[in-house]
């Protein structure tokens, strides 16, 4: 059990790095709680694995500290770390049968065969491995192999946090829907910390309480599931979360109104005080395609759009928009029907969002 | 299933047998046809039957041959092998080490059998030879020519030393196949270097192992050119072995029948041998395999 702390950490392949860009993980601090089910979300090569990986010793970090429970874990060999790691593609040990494999990690600390066999036994049966147990691992079916691999995480008592390094792969879509709620339900059951990397925002949000989204070595944003989708704290939250992703337009501040182009963008005063007191030429508003209004007929404070197409996804409607320079996808629901030639959109205030140098800025909606 | 009569298909086999006919059908059966035979000349014959055959089998100096032979093979197996896997394993994985490792290793199978010999007959020399006046200058009386105990060891040191780097080669590549993530997955269970060898780097190298024992079992069984360079095959018969006898027979006496005979013997006891070794070793796995379910 043990509460993970990375504390200026950073990481680079290269002896020398110079630029941001040379490090695999930027400079960050981060904290995984005690008992917490974390999903670590991002595209291939965010620094991901790396960072998994530091946290259970197979790889040094560059600088910076890696604590458990406040104690500092850098010098420590993964052997002494109490960590287990499930990966990408299961590990099993061929010759020996799955009780064995199961057994292994206990049998090399030197623990008592009785307590082992209790423990292999009560794992198993979590995992519906029981039926299986004397047979060699190595004539299992691909999700079998991978369940006898988080298997030999859970058998250990002494275990302080199990991460996963993408370990649904190689499962088939439904069974992976049933090993997910099996991981959750082992969660609840031994009250373990569990990190889990993916780049599925489905398979993260099914699994975790709370998400950490990385992005070139960097945590953009950790928060719930709802909070990604709601207010997403940088612009690359916005389009890796939610389908179709966020849309964002470039906009600035001229005489106290919002310009998108030469479109005039209706918002809060509030909201452009705020932005004409930056110095910054990178602003965007980031608004997601399901809270945007779409009309057949003006509207007050609606913006017209031509509407160059629309995608039919059964229930629901996907509709691309011109306006000005940028395409707008607005989602619309199976009712409603969909609009021709023009139509008319309008941004919700307190769904808006303000985007300086590609963080969000909070803006007060009272 | 139905069953097609007058399959033309079968006609589609022919370039296959005609292939396997001269590769080796034709050439063995000339060695069948003079093993039943005695042949005096292009006129005169007569057909002996299997009468060569017993007289080879019961020939006390073939038969010492044979189990000199397999004294031979069996404990260059024995050394070669864990050699090979020893020598892979601590063989450096990457960067210039690895490269300049592999080619210093493989330098000894580049090397010619007949000039492997006339290498270790120079080095074992006892006027001119490193090794030869190295282990007398220590105070040994080293003496190929003399004693059938360092004609032994000669030919085994040079066999080991010709062919141990073709199983470290074969087990290096099986060990570079094998994913990063076990040796991980390894440290995180905590496993101990042996366990590791034990339960991932071994069984990995099984296939490779297969194919290593068995091209090593049937180059040494048929080994000639180098203990004839070395040692001519003594002192006394010591070290005469089975391909050795054979050319004496064949060319030396121009003995056809009985030649033809122990060949076909000779073949078919490495076949034998090279069978129950591959048998043996999938029966292993296989009976695991039960064992488990």
């Amino acid at each position: 059990m043990a509460e993970i702390t990375l504390k200026t950490l950073a990481h680079s392949y290269l002896k020398n790095p110079t630029s941001p860009e040379d490090y695999a993980i930027r400079e960050m601090d981060h904290v995984w709680e005690q008992g917490g089910a974390y999903a670590l979300l991002g595209p291939s090569g965010c620094g991901k694995s790396t960072l998994l990986n530091i946290i259970s010793g197979l790889l040094q970090p560059s600088s910076g500290e890696v604590l458990f429970d406040g104690e500092l874990v850098n010098d420590l060999p993964p052997e002494q770390r109490n960590i287990a790691q499930v990966f990408q593609f299961p590990v099993i040990y061929d010759t020996m049968t799955v009780f064995d494999n199961l057994a292994f990690p206990l049998r090399n600390v030197g623990i008592d065969e009785a307590k082992i066999r209790e423990k292999v036994r009560e794992v198993a049966d979590v995992l519906e491995l029981t039926p299986q147990l004397k047979r060699k691992a190595k004539n299992l079916t691909a999700d079998e192999k991978q369940k006898v691999s988080m298997g030999r995480g859970l058998v250990r008592e002494d275990v302080s946090a199990i991460l996963f390094d993408e370990p649904l792969t190689v499962i088939d879509p439904q069974l992976k829907w049933k090993l997910r709620r099996k991981l959750k339900e082992i969660h609840r059951r031994f009250n373990i910390t569990m990190v889990y990397v993916t780049h599925d925002q489905l398979e993260a949000s099914t699994f975790a309480d709370k998400i950490a989204v990385m992005y070139e070595g960097q945590v953009v944003q950790f928060g719930t599931p709802r909070q990604l989708f709601e207010q997403p704290a940088h612009t690359f939250v916005g389009y890796f979360i939610g389908s179709p992703g966020m849309n964002f337009v470039d906009v600035r501040v001229r005489d106290g109104k919002l310009l998108s182009g030469k479109h005039v963008v209706p918002v809060d005063q509030r909201v452009c005080s705020i932005i004409a007191n930056t110095h910054s030429d990178n602003i965007k508003l980031g608004i997601r395609p399901d809270f945007i209004e779409v009309h057949d007929t003006p509207v007050d404070g609606g913006m017209e759009v031509d509407v160059v197409g629309a995608q039919d996804l059964g229930t629901y409607s996907v509709l691309s928009l011109r306006f000005g320079d940028v395409l707008l996808k607005a989602r619309i629901d199976e009712e409603q029907s969909t609009p021709k030639g023009k139509a008319f959109i309008r941004f919700p205030q307190e769904r808006i969002g303000m985007y300086v140098d590609e963080y969000r800025v909070e803006i007060n909606h009272e | 299933m139905n069953k097609v009569y007058d399959n033309k298909a079968w006609w589609l086999i022919l370039p296959m047998l005609v292939l396997v006919a001269f590769s080796a059908i034709i050439p063995l059966m000339t060695v069948v046809n003079y093993s039943v035979q005695d042949v005096f000349d292009a006129n005169t014959r007569f057909f002996t039957g299997t009468e060569w055959f017993a007289q080879m089998l019961n020939d006390p100096t073939l038969q010492a041959a044979l189990l000199r032979q397999f004294a031979f093979s069996m404990t260059v197996l024995a050394i070669e092998v864990p050699l090979g896997i020893g020598i892979a394993l601590i063989m450096p994985k990457k960067g210039w080490q690895a490269s300049v490792v592999l080619i210093l290793v493989t330098l000894p199978l580049l090397i010619p059998w007949n000039v492997v010999g006339s290498i270790w007959q120079i080095f074992t020399r006892g006027d001119i030879g490193l090794m030869g006046w190295g282990l007398r200058e220590l105070g040994y009386g080293y003496n190929i020519t003399r004693s059938t105990v360092d004609a032994w060891g000669t030919i085994i040191l040079m066999d080991v030393w010709h062919w141990t780097p073709l199983i470290a080669l074969l087990c290096y590549s099986g060990l570079r196949s094998i994913p990063e993530a076990y040796y991980q997955a390894a440290r995180i269970d905590r496993a101990s270097k042996w366990s590791v060898f034990r339960y991932i780097q071994l069984p990995k190298l099984t296939n490779v192992l297969v194919i290593g024992v068995l091209l090593r079992f049937m180059h040494s069984f048929m080994i000639y050119a180098e203990p004839f360079v070395l040692t001519g095959g003594g002192p006394g018969s010591s070290t005469t072995f089975l391909s050795q006898s054979l050319t004496t027979m064949a060319i030396g006496q121009q003995d056809l029948g009985p030649s033809a005979a122990f060949s076909l013997i000779y073949f078919l006891i490495i076949l034998l041998v090279s069978w129950v070794f591959y048998t043996a070793i999938m029966n292993m796995q296989k009976e695991k395999q039960e064992e488990g379910i």
